[in-house]
């Protein structure tokens, strides 16, 4: 097949390599306009797993100039994290970005692989709480934090959370979060929102981003897996459908948003944001004594 | 053909001439969640492979 802009051959959707990246960073940058994600200014940091979707974000906002720093989250799990990590060490040493890994052990005193032998805890909870936490507190010497999450994953959360009943916290998605609900909490954006899965796992492979399959190994014991695999089955039979979600959530997120006064406090214990008296950083990290 | 399937660490052989997309029902995978390279290169679900092609299958969806 023939690209539809030149005869080189088609890679996906009729694009050659060339007018696919271009096709791809047009759609980010856009992205990046239409929600006022990013300024040319802005210290950003990039949460970086060393993944595809992160990976690709750090390359892109590299690429277009921005002034950025990758922060890792090594959460210490074996044979899985310790691989990803690599993988950026390595990018972000060739393409000359600074980096920072930050782990559970120093934060909290255990890896995750150790938290999971003793507790009975869904490793899935305890690690986005734990992850959240350290890149707050790592975030506080940039203006914005910004995440691979990509179309699939939104799509994903809002069913999610649909599905267990979560009204409120569907309010809490969306491109950009944070800054508008407390001062506390740092300014995420996430400038893949608006492209699915496919299409960063393409131009990851495009770019010599990607690397060996590497699943994280508690991902199946993850209520997020099964609804990926549904919504995916229905996209593949009924395209469109992961856009028409996210754009219902756009079109309606601010009736599921709670009062603002709910995310203004701030943990007792660590002074970090929290919607309670204690945060779940701090709550969690108190059941591991 | 010669498939490998990157998710499952798996090779399989196959008789096929066909698109990408008529493979990838043949095998009853999802397009959603697999990326088709052969020696390297990518290949758009229009394109055609044959029985003596060696296929990679790279999976799209990651975790954690």
């Amino acid at each position: 097949m023939k690209c539809r802009l030149c005869q080189n051959k088609s890679v996906y959707k009729e694009y050659c390599k060339v007018h696919y990246n271009n096709y791809f960073e047009k759609k980010a940058r856009s992205t990046i306009l239409r929600f006022g994600l990013l300024k040319k200014k802005d210290r950003v940091a990039v949460a970086v797993s060393g993944g595809k979707d992160s990976m690709s974000l750090l390359k892109f906002l590299h690429k277009y100039g921005y002034n950025v720093t990758a922060i890792a989250v090594d959460e210490g799990i074996f044979g899985y994290r310790d691989k990803t990590l690599v993988t950026m060490v390595n990018f972000c040493k060739s393409e000359n970005i600074p980096y920072k890994i930050i782990s559970f052990k120093k934060t909290f005193g255990k890896t995750l692989d150790e938290i999971m032998d003793k507790k009975k805890i869904r490793p899935c909870t305890v690690c986005g709480v734990f992850r959240r936490y350290i890149l707050n507190v790592a975030a506080k010497e940039y203006d914005v934090i910004a995440t691979g999450h990509n179309l699939d994953d939104e799509a994903q959360a809002v069913v999610m959370n649909l599905v267990k009943s979560n009204i409120s916290l569907i309010g809490r998605l969306g491109p950009v979060s944070g800054s508008k609900a407390s001062p506390l909490f740092p300014k995420r954006v996430k400038p893949f929102y608006l492209l699915p899965e496919k299409e960063v796992m393409i131009y990851s492979f495009l770019n010599g981003l990607n690397t060996e399959f590497n699943e994280c190994p508690n991902v199946g014991l993850s209520f997020r897996l099964r609804v990926r695999d549904r919504l995916n089955e229905i996209e593949s039979k009924q395209p469109g459908t992961k856009n028409k979600i996210v754009e219902w959530l756009l079109s309606n997120k601010n009736n599921f948003m709670r009062e603002e006064s709910a995310y203004g406090g701030s943990c007792k214990l660590c002074g970090e944001p929290a919607t309670k008296e204690v945060c779940n950083a701090c709550l969690y990290a108190s059941r591991l004594q | 053909m010669k498939v490998f399937i990157e998710k499952d660490k798996k090779n399989i052989s196959l008789n096929y001439s066909g698109s990408v997309a008529g493979l990838l029902e043949k095998l009853d995978i999802n397009t959603e969640t697999v990326i088709v390279v052969r020696e390297n290169e990518l290949l758009d679900e229009g394109d055609s492979v044959n029985d003596d092609d060696r296929l990679k299958l790279m999976s799209v969806i990651s975790g954690g």
